[in-house]
């Protein structure tokens, strides 16, 4: 074989990927990174170079840290219960019968739901005239809750929306984790007169750190680019306290038209959630060794 | 024993009802009248069974435009993310050229990339070549994402070299093997991630939300969103709902029948397999 017939293929196979890959991922990239650096209208067009004005101004956009506050806040009350939430339901659903297959199925449905048909459901089951929430309330004579609408319960309504509509993803990952536990550990355990909470402790949670670990990861960037279900439920609202990151990104984009301030925001997230990704891959690539 | 596996299926029923009514609440309230739900939409049985809702959806608004739209970028996306991303994939798995662990490293590199923050850059992209709210806007960025080629390269790599060696020892081209004897045998790799590849893109909001301004090129998923702010649409919850029920019914009948190869696919994708 000629060399110009072992390298054709190569060219042929790889080319449409990588004209794609770097057109509309990599240049991206690098082009919100130069525009961060400009003051651009959107609607003019104009743009002219103001350093790293953007980013002193994000620091002192009282708007920016209450979006990305929260962000954080929907992270961290979001993540530990929907990880465990799928954590307990794989553990529950663990096995080869039938009824667990129909729960499985059950659980994970949801998720392959559209964030705008999982609003159109919960934003009205949080109506408390209209929705089963209110219906229930009244039922058991509790007071009305506004949950779209009170400050106090809107992120909350968020994440109850969320975790419903995502648990089944974590489900079907740890699932996975525990069909990768060797059976055989289980039976030599039994055979040493281990009981089953001592089976769980010793050889369940240990098997499935590396899952949890990679779940856990998974589930904080999920988390940290949540934009439709408060943009469709909520608009940020009310009074803003449900605005997060990407929401501000779009609204400083699309609504005050200023280009260069979302890009440099988006430069901010990538920043923060590339740091969560490094350490996820970390972690990944050590376990493989 | 037995009390505990009592106890764990009274559990699993009462999570799995809680976890199946706000769906099937949508059903019953796309089979109510209008009228009868503007009085109480919270019965859990359709009050005056209709379909006149359904019927709605047909002849009038733009919902059945938008589930077109829908149909036509779900599938060019996941149509060509399953030719190049397996050509690609098949590239790096099984044939040798120089710089391949360098090009490699690049193309996976891109999993780090959060795709919701970048949708500034690209949509100045677009913008410059006039190209918003056209059908190539809405798949074109889609299909960049290297996850495709990190499934496809994990599992070109399980098959052993000897089956596209002998095909080549024959005298067969690399397109011909890789054609005609590679990827039928990669067709669970290909279901796994085409299955993927749909739910994904039909469930995609940001990049539509942000490309595709002008009413008729809205998909089903971002068509749906922007009703729900309108108010007027409220008073008619049983026309919104039956919209809601037709855009998750392609997905629910698809899940039933994917559904091994969903999970197989979210198992692999996330490098937990």
């Amino acid at each position: 074989m000629t060399a110009k017939s072992r390298t054709m293929p190569v060219v042929i196979f790889l080319a449409p990927f990588l004209l794609i890959y770097i057109s509309f991922q990599v240049y991206p990239l690098v082009q919100a990174a130069v525009s961060s650096l400009y003051d651009w209208d959107l609607l003019t067009s104009q743009k002219h170079f103001i350093g790293i004005d953007n980013y002193l101004r994000m620091f002192t956009d009282p708007t920016f840290w209450d979006s990305f506050k929260h962000t954080l806040q929907f992270v961290i009350y979001s993540t530990p219960i929907i990880v465990f939430s799928g954590l307990l339901l794989a553990i529950l659903l663990n096995g080869r019968n039938k009824f667990l297959q129909i729960y499985r199925t059950i659980f994970f449905a949801p998720y392959v739901l559209s964030v705008s048909v999982t609003t159109l459901i919960w934003g009205f089951m949080f109506n408390p005239q209209k929705g089963l929430l209110g219906a229930l309330s009244t039922l058991l004579g509790t007071r009305e809750i506004y949950w779209l609408t009170d400050p106090n319960y809107a992120m909350s309504a968020i994440i109850i929306t969320t975790v419903w509509w995502t648990v089944g993803f974590n489900l079907v990952l740890f699932l996975a984790g525990l069909q990768d536990i060797d059976g055989s550990l289980y039976e030599a355990s039994m055979l040493d007169g281990a009981n089953s909470l001592q089976r769980f402790r010793y050889i369940t949670i240990p098997g499935l750190s590396r899952t949890f670990m990679l779940v856990l990861v998974l589930q904080i960037i999920a988390s940290f680019q949540i934009f439709g279900q408060v943009y469709i439920m909520t608009k940020g609202g009310p009074g803003g306290t449900t605005r997060v990151l990407i929401q501000y990104i779009y609204e400083a984009g699309f609504r005050d038209y200023e280009l260069g301030y979302a890009s440099a925001m988006a430069v901010f997230l990538f920043m923060v959630m590339f740091i969560i990704s490094y350490i996820q891959f970390a972690v990944f690539s050590e376990e493989k060794k | 024993m037995k009390r505990t596996k009592l106890l764990t299926h009274a559990i699993l029923i009462v999570l799995a009802v809680i976890c199946i009514i706000p769906l099937y609440w949508m059903l019953v309230m796309a089979l109510t009248p209008n009228a009868a739900l503007k009085l109480n939409s919270t019965a859990l049985w359709p009050q005056g069974l209709t379909l006149v809702n359904f019927a709605g959806v047909f002849n009038a608004g733009l919902t059945m435009r938008w589930f077109l739209n829908s149909v036509i970028v779900t599938g060019m996306t996941t149509v060509l993310t399953l030719l190049f991303h397996s050509m690609a994939g098949y590239a790096f798995a099984k044939m040798r050229f120089r710089g391949k662990s360098f090009l490699y490293a690049f193309s996976i590199a891109g999993l780090m990339v959060p795709k919701e923050a970048m949708f500034i850059p690209l949509f100045l992209m677009f913008s410059s070549l006039q190209a918003h709210n056209t059908y190539m806007a809405l798949y074109l960025p889609r299909i960049a994402t290297p996850l495709g080629v990190f499934i496809m390269v994990q599992f070109f790599r399980s098959i052993p070299d000897s089956i596209s060696e002998a095909a080549e020892i024959d005298g067969a081209s690399a397109y011909r093997t890789f054609f005609q004897i590679i990827l039928p045998t990669s067709l669970p790799a290909m279901t796994s991630l085409g299955i993927f590849t749909f739910v994904l893109t039909w469930n995609d909001y940001l990049w539509p939300l942000v490309s595709a301004t002008r009413k008729e090129m809205f998909t089903l998923t971002t068509g749906l969103a922007s009703l729900q702010g309108n108010f007027a649409q409220a008073t008619e919850l049983g026309s919104l709902m039956a919209r809601g029920v037709i855009a998750c019914v392609p997905l629910l009948i698809l899940f039933l029948i994917f559904q091994k190869n969903l999970i197989r696919g979210i198992s692999i994708s996330s490098g937990s397999k």
